[in-house]
């Protein structure tokens, strides 16, 4: 074990004494090296934070102010690259589709993982390791692969969904290609790689509630659905916020799939741009048109958006902590 | 320091509470609802090996076929044919290897600091920490990708490893791990032994939440190997593909067979289902355990 630590003292240099002073709780001098140890434990995530995070998001900002091509030249245009933007058709359906696509992908997944956890949270439940490593299954799954397996399913000619349509005597549907189906193809795709993820999150919090609280209930002749409705969800409300705030974040993100479902060489996922989202719409403007400061302009719209979420957030917790 | 008063010092790790759950018979239509969430997941993975092995043209026939053929080989072959799969499979493993042992490295040290050390500004810092994990990285590949140029990394695995070796979500998740695990008189006894805080890290610290660490450092691996937008936009040639890369140039010769990608993507997913087996319930615990409850 490790119980036997006991290092020979560090002789302390008379020079770095001087500065050492003590502790009252515990006593202890602490010498300079030890008083800047912390800061260099922590600093290596603020170096690259520094680097990689915070100077690329405020450079956004600035790169937005330009007319930017990076091989080309930059000339400062002000405010031009947003009046744009608001006027660009383009814009509006990107961020429609990536609305439609965040609604119908959120509210299917929390029902299921709300369902599934109140399953799952049962004192008696056999091959309960079973079911909680396979709905973690679709999380190890890459995107790409999800995409590429999930284009086939719903394929319009040899997809397996569609010939079931077919078998049940509806008509092919052409999902890929139609403003709803990619919608709903994309959607399914998200729902399915986190809602095992949300549940197991949504299974933590109910384990937390002590066993009596269903006892009671039970002896009360509470039947499955009374505790669900008035144990499980009013004790997960927290939790439930959390998801729902990373899944509008992570929806505004999603990108991998409308790539991969766009033709080749393309970024706009179909003809009428019927499935583009926002991230995608700016990696066609960064990386696909070279246009540096329109592309930036997009990512700044995005951090709005984000900070809006973030005070919704803020503003719910606190008034729920304020409720209780 | 007598060695019997540190392992009552230790905290146990707190036990799970077992009390979790409801009580009385569970129904038959409990195990039916989650048999189905359960062959959900699996479905899309069976299927992906259906194609990849059912043989040439296979995925166009009519009816699909539903059960795996003998034809993987060729298709294997064919996808490391079509792009240097094999190249991008190394590429993979070294960026998800390197970010794996970085992030569990990294975020138990500075978890380790913010959860036991004092230090000015500590409480400031680590609110900084948390804001960042609200700003996803996405909104600004635009200078990212100009200073990944600036620095001459373009088309190069650093990119991808540099960048990744910290992240804070595995800061605050370590800083809860080590907070709840490791009681303060035990490093206090420590201290008092002199020995420094590098030094309680190594032979006190770092120990115990090994564990912690090692899940943490799956779940960097994962989401390394999983990675998409970053590495399709630094990396240019098809020496320098991800495996992710990779299923989307395969993508680009649907022509050839429409099982390739298919192939490519089961390929892909492989080694994580293997990992999977073996360490997926420890995965499971961790994210539960790391779950905020509450």
């Amino acid at each position: 074990m490790t119980t036997t630590v006991s290092p020979p003292r560090v002789p302390s240099d008379p020079a770095v004494r001087k500065t050492q002073r003590p502790k009252k709780a515990v006593g202890i001098r602490y010498g300079l090296m030890e008083r800047l140890a912390p800061y260099g434990y922590v600093a290596p995530f603020f170096a690259l934070f520094l680097v990689f995070g915070l100077f690329p998001l405020l450079f956004t900002f600035v790169v937005a102010l330009f007319d930017w091509n990076p091989v080309g030249s930059q000339t400062f245009i002000g405010l031009d690259n947003f009046t744009r933007l608001f006027d660009d058709p383009r814009f509006w359906n990107a961020a429609g589709n990536t609305l439609s696509i965040w609604l119908i992908s959120t509210i299917p997944q929390l029902f299921i993982a709300l369902l599934l956890a109140h399953l799952l949270n049962h004192a008696r439940l056999k091959w309960a390791n079973f079911f909680r490593m396979s709905m973690l299954l679709p999380y190890i799954t890459s995107v790409a692969a999800t995409t590429i397996v999930f284009a086939q399913i719903f394929d319009r000619d040899y997809g397996l969904l569609n010939h079931l349509l077919e078998l049940l005597g509806a008509d092919r549907f052409d999902f890929r290609n139609s403003v709803l189906g990619s919608h709903v193809l994309i959607a399914t795709m998200v729902v399915w790689r986190w809602f095992g993820y949300t549940t197991l999150l949504y299974l933590a919090s109910l384990q937390a509630i002590p066993r009596d609280v269903y006892e009671a209930a039970a002896v009360d002749g509470a039947s499955g659905w009374k505790q669900f409705v008035h144990i499980t969800i009013p004790s997960l409300r927290p939790v439930i916020i959390f998801t729902i705030v990373t899944s509008t974040i992570g929806g505004l993100q999603i990108f991998t799939e409308p790539l991969l479902l766009s033709p080749q060489g393309q970024f706009s996922c179909g003809a009428v741009r019927q499935c583009q989202t926002l991230t995608l719409f700016l990696y066609e403007q960064g990386f696909g048109q070279f246009a540096f400061g329109y592309g930036s302009a997009v990512g700044v719209v995005l951090f709005g958006m984000i900070v809006v979420i973030a005070l919704i957030n803020f503003l719910l917790s606190t008034r729920i902590k304020g409720a209780q | 320091m007598t060695q019997q008063t540190v392992p009552a010092a230790v905290t146990p790790p707190p036990t799970r509470r077992r009390s979790g759950g409801r009580v009385g018979r569970v129904r038959w239509w409990t195990y039916a609802f989650l048999l189905l969430a359960a062959l959900a997941c699996i479905f899309p993975l069976y299927w992906m090996f259906v194609v990849s092995s059912a043989g040439a043209g296979s995925a166009s026939k009519l009816p699909p076929v539903l059960v795996p053929g003998t034809d993987l080989p060729r298709l294997v072959e064919l996808v490391f044919t079509t792009v240097p799969f094999v190249q991008s499979l190394v590429n993979s493993a070294v960026v998800a290897t390197t970010i794996a042992v970085g992030q569990a490295l990294t975020c138990a040290l500075a978890g380790f600091a913010f959860a036991k050390l004092h230090f000015r500004g500590r409480n400031a810092l680590f609110i900084i920490v948390v804001l960042t994990m609200t700003v996803p990285s996405q909104l600004s590949v635009i200078p990212q990708y100009m200073i990944i140029s600036e620095l001459g990394w373009v088309d190069t695995l650093q990119a991808l490893i540099v960048p990744g070796l910290a992240s804070a979500f595995g800061i605050f998740w370590m800083r809860q791990h080590i907070s709840s695990t490791i009681s303060d008189e035990l490093l206090q006894a420590a201290r008092i032994d002199g020995a420094s805080s590098w030094q309680i890290f190594w032979r006190i610290v770092f120990p115990i939440i090994r564990p912690a660490a090692f899940v943490l450092g799956l779940l960097g691996f994962v989401t390394s190997w999983n990675d998409f937008l970053w590495p399709f936009i630094v990396l240019k040639s098809p020496e320098m593909y991800t495996v992710q890369i990779a299923i989307k140039a395969l993508q680009n010769n649907l022509f050839v067979d429409l099982g390739l990608a298919m192939a490519g993507s089961f390929l892909a997913t492989l080694p994580l289902l293997v990992v999977f087996v073996f360490v997926g319930r420890r995965m499971v615990a961790g994210i539960m355990d790391g779950a905020f409850k509450g």
